[in-house]
């Protein structure tokens, strides 16, 4: 007889930390093979023309960074969250309020010169999605509310207050859509690379991966927010506010995501829609736990989603394959992943008798 | 009671375990005899419970081999050691608290006719088991309405009824009060007058002296010694156990106090539940001073701690530390007066298990100068301090980047005392400071605590371990529901008085 058991594992080496990932991934590959060939393609032909269609030409490697932008942002937000133990599932909401805020600036802010409005626009958005964050934040902290539900909830709030503003005041004059006009010249970011769309907030989203690793392992407050993750009630004992703590890992962490919103609007839309981001903000969850909430980690993870969503286009259109086929992919990835997360705690076992 | 010619119910032979590069038992001998209580004896990390582990087949052994009644046993799962009669009371309890007594005591039994469960013969089952064994806990009880004594029958009982005969309890005792120790005890004996055997995994040298009838103690993975009780005492056990002669008496100067470091008045707090714990309590500890609060569990100590450390807001009152008001339920005050903390719960209060040693270290004082520039951590300050407090408090660890979850509780206790000490404070607070160390980590505590005051520091002792009182302090006060019951220096005190103080009983 064979049993198998699940049992305790001790504490993987650090290298093994950097193998998981890689592991999952390719795992994931190898188990996608299943639904792409139950929709009747071609194995290697779907796997070269899904890599070949995010990496093959220069036009397609550009538009995959471009796709990874706001997916580095979201799950960099989620992931800074997630370390001190805020559970912000809101950044999707929080990409909203950061679009909107850049939208009314950018349209608005027209007496401002030139080369001051980008500035100003970014830093609404970002302050806008941070404000947003640290509605929960407040309830978290003093009214004990759960951070899950608020921050997802207030997604929904967030939406429908777009999408009024989107009907009522920041209506396009003349227009009968739900869409605000176009931001000004000024407030649009500079296209970095000739024909294509590589604009500023790719390299400003590599940027922040650095920023946010510097604040984790340099700082003061990068400190705090980790000791009040892995246990608030020493860190309170230890003199660390952690009120103060929190608000401030909510304000940043929202306003990255913010950030995501900002891209969005002033380098690929130009104007606000009400469909301006298909989910980057819940993707951004699930990149967080891919990249196992590290900066670096979250990079790489954003890369290898964007690689799949804009390699599936190609895919979908040379095989037949359905372009859902991309999210069946993230979403086996996500849980290839806690699978594998799991077994950096446990193992099998198998026992013959 | 033993005879060596006998069988023994539990032979394990050479067993060996490892984990990672630690060896936590290497080539260990261990038998069980029918009818005895078997101590194992040996200081924390010393493979005790890693080796009852194995025997409950909570873990594979690398090497070796066990013998279960004559039988060669594979344990894979606790599951196959039950059915062979093997059962494990670990410290942390295997309850589920929203469950009735007996809800709890079927889980995981066959108990039931097909699909239902029959609970009326299990119960008249566990009642006749209660009968036996003088267990008395009411069958329909909700656990989480039971103390932590009570718990512990429902543990037991829930062995009795899977009929385990070789029963292993790992440190019972660390979790119960002295009435429900003599009651444990009482247990104890009985399973083994009925022939069962009990193996009784503790570092307490008293406990193990008065329970056991044979006694194995375990030194680094090995077994260093195996004694009859009666044929040995607690000064050789020491020995054994720590490998060294341990200090006869911890050495004790006389200094004379110097001005007042902490001055209570008045102070009343609440505990968890609304009602008050601490009432109108006045205390006052001088420099070079320690001060031992005993009493029973729960009249007040707890909350009185916390409230000192700033950690819960009282009331009404005053603390005044060297002359400066204690902002109340504010822990940046307690640290800025100079108050050095060692809280009770080490684990959940005090320490950050994920983090690593060094950052265990900064975590009061990384916004002190010094320790960073303009918002950044300066590293090589903090490397430096690190290193030297894991070398001046000989903590045993791989290094400052080692997870504090890797190091042993002496060792968590010997950080948190490097910690709260390095800044010289003017008062320290212990919270039972040696609860749950083996003997060595203990001395060296306590050898720390009187250096302290030697150094000028005031001290608070706030203990339920009578002995750790008389070998620390200069003064001894007993509090009682929230209030001190009685005041006496050392010299004066005797241990009635105290135990009298403690009930209650005012003379």
């Amino acid at each position: 007889m064979i049993s198998i058991r699940i049992v305790k594992r001790e504490p993987l080496p650090g290298w093994a930390r950097i193998l998981i990932p890689i592991a999952a991934i390719i795992v994931t590959l190898i188990l996608s093979a299943i639904p792409i060939l139950i929709a009747g393609g071609k194995l290697w032909k779907s796997y070269y023309f899904l890599f070949y269609g995010a990496l093959g030409t220069r036009f397609n490697l550009l538009e995959t960074f471009v796709k990874a932008s706001p997916l580095i942002f979201t799950g960099l937000a989620v992931a800074f969250a997630f370390r001190a133990k805020f559970w912000n599932i809101g950044a999707e909401g929080q990409l909203l309020a950061g679009a909107l805020a850049a939208t009314w600036a950018g349209i608005y802010f027209t007496g401002v010169p030139g080369f001051m409005l980008l500035p100003i626009v970014m830093i609404s958005g970002f302050l806008a999605g941070g404000l947003w964050a640290s509605i929960p934040a407040i309830l978290k902290t003093k009214l004990r509310v759960d951070d899950v539900v608020s921050t997802l909830l207030l997604n929904y709030v967030m939406i429908h207050i777009m999408g009024a503003l989107l009907f009522g005041p920041l209506q396009q004059p003349g227009s009968s859509w739900p869409r605000s006009s176009e931001i000004i010249e000024a407030a649009k970011y500079p296209m970095l690379l000739s024909k294509s769309r590589f604009h500023l907030g790719i390299p400003l989203a590599f940027i922040a991966v650095l920023i946010i690793l510097f604040i984790n392992k340099k700082t003061i407050f990068g400190y705090q927010s980790k000791a009040v993750g892995v246990n608030i009630k020493a860190a309170h004992f230890g003199g660390i506010n952690t009120t103060s703590v929190i608000l401030l890992t909510a304000l940043i962490s929202g306003g990255l995501a913010g950030l995501a919103g900002v891209g969005e609007l002033c380098a690929i839309q130009y104007r606000l829609i009400k469909d301006i981001s298909p989910g980057y903000g819940y993707s951004g969850i699930v990149i967080a736990m891919l990249g196992n909430l590290h900066p670096v980690g979250v990079l790489f993870s954003s890369l290898f989603f964007s690689v799949i969503i804009v390699g599936a286009q190609t895919m979908s259109r040379m095989t037949g394959v359905p372009y859902y086929i991309a999210e069946v992919i993230q979403g086996m990835a996500l849980m290839v992943m806690l699978v594998f997360l799991l077994f950096t705690e446990f193992r099998i076992r198998v026992l013959r008798k | 009671m033993t005879e060596n010619k006998e069988q023994p119910v539990v032979q394990m032979r050479s067993i060996t375990k490892r984990f990672l590069d630690v060896t936590a038992n290497r080539n260990i001998n261990f038998d069980i005899f029918a009818g005895e209580i078997c101590a194992l004896l040996g200081e924390n990390g010393a493979g005790k419970t890693t080796l009852m582990n194995i025997l409950f087949g909570y873990y594979t052994c690398d090497q070796g081999e066990i013998f279960i009644k004559g039988e060669k046993a594979d344990l894979s799962s606790p599951k196959d050691a039950i059915a062979r009669g093997v059962g494990m009371i670990h410290q942390h309890f295997t309850l589920v608290p929203s469950q009735s007594v007996l809800e709890n005591i079927i889980i995981g039994t066959d108990s039931g006719r097909g699909f239902f469960l029959d609970l009326r013969s299990a119960r008249d089952r566990l009642l006749e088991i209660q009968k036996r064994f003088g267990l008395q806990i009411d069958p329909e009880a909700r656990v989480w309405t039971l103390s932590v004594g009570q718990q512990q029958k429902v543990e037991i009982l829930k062995s009795l009824y899977r009929e385990v005969d070789i029963l292993i309890m790992d440190e019972p005792t660390a979790v119960l009060a002295p009435s429900e120790t003599v009651e444990l005890f009482k247990t104890l004996k009985h399973l083994a007058e009925e022939g069962r055997s009990v193996v009784f995994i503790s570092h307490k040298l008293n406990e193990v002296m008065e329970i056991s009838d044979r006694i194995v103690v375990l030194r680094e993975g090995e077994v260093a010694a195996e004694r009859k009780t009666g044929k040995t005492d607690v000064r050789e056990l020491a020995n054994l156990m720590v490998g060294r002669d341990l200090l006869e008496r911890i050495e004790k100067k006389r200094i004379t106090p110097g001005e007042p470091v902490v001055e209570i008045e008045g102070l009343t707090a609440l505990n968890d539940k609304g009602l008050e714990a601490v009432k109108n309590l006045k205390l006052l500890v001088r420099k070079k001073e320690i001060l031992g609060v005993a009493g029973v569990s729960g009249n007040g100590q707890t909350e009185l701690s916390e409230v000192l450390f700033g950690l819960r807001e009282p009331v009404k009152g005053s603390i005044k530390i060297g002359g400066r008001l204690l902002r109340a339920g504010s822990p940046v005050s307690a640290i800025n007066l100079g108050m050095g903390r060692i809280p009770e719960d080490r684990i959940e209060t005090g320490l950050l298990m994920e983090l690593t040693v060094e950052e265990n270290f900064i975590l009061e004082n990384h916004v002190s100068p010094g320790f960073h520039r303009s918002g950044l951590l300066s590293f090589n300050k903090i490397h430096q301090f690190s290193d030297h407090l894991i070398r001046g408090y000989g903590i045993k660890t791989a290094g400052r980047d080692a997870a504090a979850r890797s190091l042993s509780g002496g060792n968590l206790q010997k950080l948190i005392l490097a910690r709260e000490l390095s800044g010289e404070p003017t008062l320290v607070v212990a919270s039972q400071p040696t609860r749950g160390l083996d003997v060595g980590a203990m001395e060296y505590i306590h050898k720390r605590l009187l250096q302290e005051k030697e150094r000028g520091a005031g001290v608070i002792v706030i203990s339920e371990d009578l002995d750790e009182i008389f070998t620390l302090c200069d003064r001894i006060v007993v509090m009682y529901e929230g209030r001190i019951m009685g005041d006496v220096p050392i010299g004066e005190a005797s241990r009635e008085q105290i135990g009298l103080w403690m009930s209650g009983v005012r003379k």
